[in-house]
């Protein structure tokens, strides 16, 4: 297999397995930050590589990103990305007293790190409860730069021949101090045929 | 900033060919390295955005995506469009490891695009006039002709003129 070659079916599922990861994530964004936490509808397509930086607002938009290396039966990259303003809002929140706009240092970095790493534990956790599969997790790294600077590790390890990647992508929204991130699953193009077999499995087929 | 002439914008992966007068441009490379090969008397240079260090073992139908054979594609397109094989430089930069603190062998990927580069361009003879590569910073780049200027430049704004 040198592209992906998938149904509509195949992308229903995918969205609703995005759904249910995202789904609990915002469970725990929001024990973590306090208050209602709403999410999108999860987006689950092929896209060419300039579509994933759009939905961040294009290649030279300046984003923070926290990655999350995901391995096991299906193996895959994960980006918690915000916008600057929404990792701002946050880590003010995060760290009492913390004077605003201060640039960033190793506390606001942990900060990051660590929400990154709770909210993807909570999706990880309920898609491999949803796929029976052991899936293990990578502690977090954070960056903030160019937002294609930084997902260009998931879109090498997800693309095949064509250069288009699988997208799960879903947007979290704390309305109350607006604070908005994205969620991006980008599983690699060699776990691709193995996720669908088990949602295939999993799923009404027609 | 912007000289006469056209510009063109290579997207990840992709490649381009320029010629006469204008500007080669790529945005948000990370550990991505975007590699410019040019003739400067012919006044001709070609831009790719390489984002592997090695083609699969078969045919690829994506050669501007891999190191081995981006620089092989750019290599022949500037000799069909007029380019003399002899006069051929190139200038570099990218390979950053953006995300620091982790050991993982996945991002690590920018420095194998780096050296996977610079052993390419030796092994075909292609003298190497300038390169930016490492660091853990994003770059964007534009290459002028016909002054065959690389310029570099981060997210925090520094530029650099290779």
């Amino acid at each position: 297999m040198n592209s992906y070659e998938l149904s509509s079916a195949d992308l229903d599922a995918l969205r609703e397995f995005g759904n249910i990861g995202a789904g609990h994530a915002a469970t725990a964004f929001s024990a973590l930050v306090g208050g209602v936490v709403r999410i999108s509808v999860t987006d689950a397509r092929l896209c060419r590589f300039a579509e994933v930086v759009d939905v961040v607002g294009g290649s030279d938009a300046m984003v923070v990103a926290v990655y999350i290396r995901i391995e096991g039966e299906i193996a895959g990259n994960m980006f918690v990305v915000l916008s600057t303003e929404s990792a701002d809002r946050l880590v003010d929140e995060l760290i009492p007293g913390r004077e605003h706009g201060r640039p960033y240092g190793e506390m606001e970095y942990s900060a990051l790190g660590e929400v990154g790493n709770i909210l993807s534990g909570a999706y990880v956790a309920a898609i491999a409860d949803l796929c029976g599969a052991r899936l293990t997790q990578s502690i977090p790294a954070v960056a903030i730069d160019m937002a294609s600077a930084l997902l260009d590790i998931g879109l090498m390890y997800g693309s095949g021949e064509d250069n288009q990647v699988l997208l799960i992508s879903t947007r979290v929204t704390h309305g109350g101090r607006e604070i908005q991130a994205h969620f991006f699953l980008l599983p690699d193009f060699d776990s691709a045929s193995t996720l669908f077999q088990i949602l295939r499995g999993k799923m009404p087929s027609d | 900033m912007t000289d006469e002439g056209i510009e063109i914008r290579v997207g990840i992966a992709e490649g381009a060919i320029l010629r006469g007068k204008g500007r080669l441009v790529t945005a948000g490379l990370g550990s991505c390295v975007g590699v410019v090969i040019y003739d400067a008397d012919g006044r001709i240079a070609g831009l790719a955005h390489v984002m592997l260090p090695e083609s699969p073992p078969r045919e690829t139908r994506a050669p501007q995506k891999y190191a081995d054979t981006a620089i092989d594609w750019l290599i022949r397109e500037i000799v069909e469009a007029g380019g003399c094989p002899l006069r051929l430089r190139a200038k570099y930069a990218g390979g950053a490891q953006m995300f620091q603190g982790v050991k993982m062998e996945a991002l690590r990927v920018g420095e194998r695009n780096a050296e996977a580069v610079k052993k390419r361009l030796a092994d075909r003879g292609i003298p190497v006039m300038a390169s930016d590569v490492g660091g853990h910073q994003g770059r964007t780049l534009w290459f002028d002709l016909p002054s065959c200027v690389l310029t570099v430049r981060t997210a925090r704004g520094e530029t650099r003129a290779l």
